[in-house]
């Protein structure tokens, strides 16, 4: 495995909830991050406009309105999330084809176990799959 | 006349990775003509072998999705905005089930 993603555990959290929340659909989203850090920390839950067990699309009126809005706060997609919801946390041959955002961490969830989370981290580029280590942190709170 | 368009990172290669370009056309598929013409291979990205808008791809006349104004046939003005986003999409399904799914 190459490269890495570190990402705060309030986020995975959430990513998480969402997911739970839509299952047995799948859920999707976008954390965003300052253009240039590869650090998520803005996180943007979007529709599945396909509202499928076996398929997500972002809104076309959604996607344009939250990349217009990264744009101008000078951020990134830095991680595109998404589960599936029987099978594994591993990019399907429809996820390869389909990537293009060729910058973005591609973050699967799988919540085909109640009690098992299970959360990859892959780059998608050019049709090449390469799973990279995911650094859960633990955000500092000044007390 | 000139319409500003916007590039995703995914088809910078084409345009020397600028993130916006100059085009010009009345519709739609004359900017995608005319933007072909400069960066050779653009149109293949966005229109598919038998002539249409590909199902995956994203294109908007200022805050509008084409596929609301006539897709390729869309009306263009001087000072318009165009922006392309490849669509965010994928799932557990085959890719072949999904193509049927969504009737491309």
């Amino acid at each position: 495995m190459n490269g890495v993603l570190t990402i705060d555990r309030a986020i995975v959290d959430a990513i998480f909830a969402h997911a739970r929340r839509d299952h047995p659909d799948e859920a999707c989203g976008v954390i965003a991050g300052p253009a240039g850090s590869d650090a998520p920390t803005r996180f943007i839950p979007m529709d599945n406009s396909a509202r499928s067990q076996t398929f997500y699309q972002f809104d076309s009126m959604e996607h344009l309105r939250v990349w217009r809005e990264m744009d101008d706060n000078d951020e990134e997609p830095v991680v595109i999330y998404h589960s599936h919801t029987a099978t594994e946390a591993y990019p399907s041959r429809t996820d390869i084809n389909l990537a293009g955002e060729p910058g973005a961490h591609y973050v699967l969830v799988s919540t085909r176990e109640p009690g098992l989370d299970e959360f990859r981290s892959f780059r998608i580029v050019d049709g090449a799959v390469t799973e990279e280590k995911v650094d859960i942190v633990d955000a500092k709170v000044d007390a | 006349m000139a319409i500003e368009v916007r590039v995703p990172t995914i088809l910078r290669s084409y345009t020397g990775g600028s993130k916006t370009v100059e085009g010009a056309g009345d519709t739609l598929i004359g900017l995608i003509d005319d933007l072909d013409a400069k960066h050779s291979g653009f149109k293949g990205r966005l229109i598919t072998p038998e002539g249409g808008l590909h199902r995956f791809v994203n294109i908007y006349i200022n805050d509008e999705d084409v596929r609301f104004l006539g897709a390729l046939d869309a009306k263009l003005n001087d000072g318009d905005s165009v922006t392309i986003l490849p669509a965010v999409a994928g799932g557990a399904l085959g890719f072949a089930a999904a193509a049927a799914l969504l009737g491309r």
